[in-house]
């Protein structure tokens, strides 16, 4: 009993837990059939929603249970392919995903580089400053009618949306980074004669690395976000195509699934930058 | 001219009309260490830094081997005040990095061996895979020290390597500083404002007045023989007093107002007075006469 008293992670679990059951269990009230009116409705309203929800015996959002029954049956079989319209769930994250690593590994090609340039370079760090400060707050949807004008296919006017989302973040974290190594750790290099290349490869970016990969961490995040909403602009694949379908099918317990997934990915994805940045992270 | 190894002509830094040193000249010769004392703002560091290739003076030159240097030089290694070590590395990695610097054609093993010696030289054996960040701040300047030695620079720089430790720390890295320069005899160029660590280590003491416009005062030899110096009974020895005192008024009275002594004549920037006021306290000078009672 002391023990459990003592153990901040084991109450915090209990607690998580209770939450969570009543959580299921006011949706589970909530969502509870009520005894029909019998009142005539539209049959095409009928068809739509069900003729239990349109007649309000039933509620249209889906029960815990309807729930918990939908993602075990996308999660048995998430691979699945049976036409444009019919993927399984597993096959459109994959696709948010590709595309997401793709814009997000293209921003930080650029990003780290001209970053680093930036950063060694007050006069160049100056120079720029006033375009990333100008860019960097537009939602990255805005470039979306400039991207599918320009570049005139949708799937890669997405793949561009996330690169422009993720580039800044990466940008600037880069450059600061860069700029505040510390002097005496440069004052080192140049007293052993070390030439810029090495001292920027073996210095700067080990200096800098931890800056680095927070920016990266907050670039993934965003490019997770903005994904989803791309995604249900240009249609075709991806998560988010998959819950504007599920809207027009109005299947509200397949958005669900998908809301629990993304979060999920969202959060391996985050925590997987997180272990990788801890690794590059020195003590003073 | 017969140059010593290190040789400061002239040297002087100006920001814009103010000068915060002027007209420095000393030298230090092969196997010398010399200690520059002064108090803080008269440019001390500058002056070090100069020598290291880290910053240039306003004026002057700097003549090492009787070249002039341009730029920093792995012949005169710096030990830096905050000992700079490179907190993503471990301990040998440290010295790793400056031995692979030195001799880039060399094998990991060959590098490793040689990083090896010098981590045993400072006594860190065993901690050789540790980060700076734990270790003791007086292990991380014997890193600092190892890092320095492993290169085998013509000279060692030191800007108050040790202000930042405790007494006791201190006191074992100066005998051990001590002890590595007398086997190696190594050329050692020290800023300190401790009195008596320059007793200690120094050959000879440079007194430098404090700024704005900071000179060369003079330069005290410290006629204690090296062999003689040990920390623990420094101040029973005869000339300890004489030496310290000559210091402390300096520091205390004569650094702010040698701009009197200059006018009273006779001083010569380009070679500042040597003293040797140990040797004045065991041999009184003939003309001082006793007081006699006369009848």
């Amino acid at each position: 009993m002391a023990a459990f008293r003592n153990s901040l992670g084991l109450r915090s679990a209990l607690l998580s837990l209770l939450i969570f059951a009543g959580i299921v269990v006011f949706w589970q009230i909530a969502t509870q059939p009520t005894a029909g009116t019998g009142a005539a409705v539209d049959p095409e309203y009928a068809k739509l929603v069900g003729a239990a929800a349109a007649t309000g015996s039933k509620s249209a959002m889906p029960t815990p249970a309807d729930i918990g029954a939908t993602i075990f049956k996308h999660l048995s079989d998430p691979f699945y392919v049976r036409g444009s319209n019919d993927k399984g769930i597993g096959v459109q994250l994959a696709y948010s995903l590709g595309r997401v690593l793709l814009g997000f590994g293209l921003a930080a090609l650029v990003a780290v580089p001209l970053g680093f340039l930036i950063g060694m370079s007050p006069l160049v760090y100056r120079a720029l400053d006033p375009f990333i400060q100008i860019l960097k707050p537009v939602s990255p949807l805005a470039w979306m009618p400039l991207a599918l004008y320009t570049i005139k296919d949708s799937a890669i006017s997405s793949i561009f949306v996330i690169f422009i989302c993720s580039v800044w973040p990466m940008l600037i974290n880069t450059a600061f980074g860069v700029a505040s190594v510390r002097r005496e750790w440069l004052n080192v290099a140049r007293t052993l004669e070390v030439g810029p290349l090495r001292t920027a490869f073996k210095v700067i970016l080990p200096a800098a690395a931890p800056t680095i990969m927070t920016g990266m961490r907050i670039s993934i995040g965003i490019a997770w976000l903005v994904i989803v909403a791309a995604e249900m602009l240009v249609g075709g694949t991806g998560i988010g195509y998959f819950v504007w379908n599920e809207w027009n099918n109005l299947s509200i317990a397949n958005i669900v699934t998908a809301i629990l997934l993304i979060g999920l990915v969202g959060l391996l994805l985050d925590q997987g930058l997180a272990r990788l940045t801890r690794l590059v992270t020195y003590p003073e | 001219m017969e140059r010593p190894l290190i040789s400061i002509e002239g040297l002087a830094r100006r920001f814009g009309e103010t000068a915060v040193f002027e007209n420095i000249w000393f030298g230090i010769e092969r196997g010398e260490f010399v200690c520059l004392i002064g108090h803080s703002g008269c440019g001390k560091t500058t002056i070090l830094n100069v020598l290291a290739g880290l910053d240039q003076p306003s004026d002057g030159t700097v003549i090492v081997d009787n070249r002039e240097i341009d730029g920093p030089s792995l012949d005169r290694a710096v030990i830096f005040q905050g000992h700079a070590l490179l907190p993503w590395l471990s301990v040998m990695g440290n010295i790793a990095f400056a031995v692979a610097s030195r001799w880039p054609s060399w094998s990991r093993a060959r590098v490793q061996d040689h990083a090896r010696k010098f981590i045993e030289l400072v006594g860190l054996k065993g901690a050789e895979a540790k980060r700076p960040a734990q270790l003791s701040g007086g292990m991380k300047q014997r890193v600092g020290i190892a890092r320095a030695l492993s290169i085998q620079p013509k000279m060692l720089l030191m800007d108050e390597p040790f202000s930042a430790l405790d007494a006791l720390t201190r006191g074992m890295l100066q005998d051990e500083v001590l002890r590595i320069c007398a086997d190696t005899r190594q050329t050692v160029f020290m800023i300190t404002h401790d009195v008596d660590e320059a007793i200690l280590l120094a050959d000879r003491i440079v007194l430098m007045t404090n700024g704005p416009g900071a000179r060369i005062a003079e330069i005290v030899l410290n006629t204690m023989p090296k062999n003689e110096r040990r920390r623990n009974d420094l101040h029973r020895h005869p000339q300890y007093y004489a030496i310290r005192n000559h210091l402390v008024e300096f520091l205390v009275n004569r650094s702010k107002a040698f701009d009197r002594e200059i006018a009273e004549g006779g001083y010569d920037p380009r070679r500042p007075r040597l003293v040797k006021p140990g040797l004045a306290a065991v041999n009184p000078p003939a003309e001082v006469v006793p007081l006699r009672h006369t009848h």
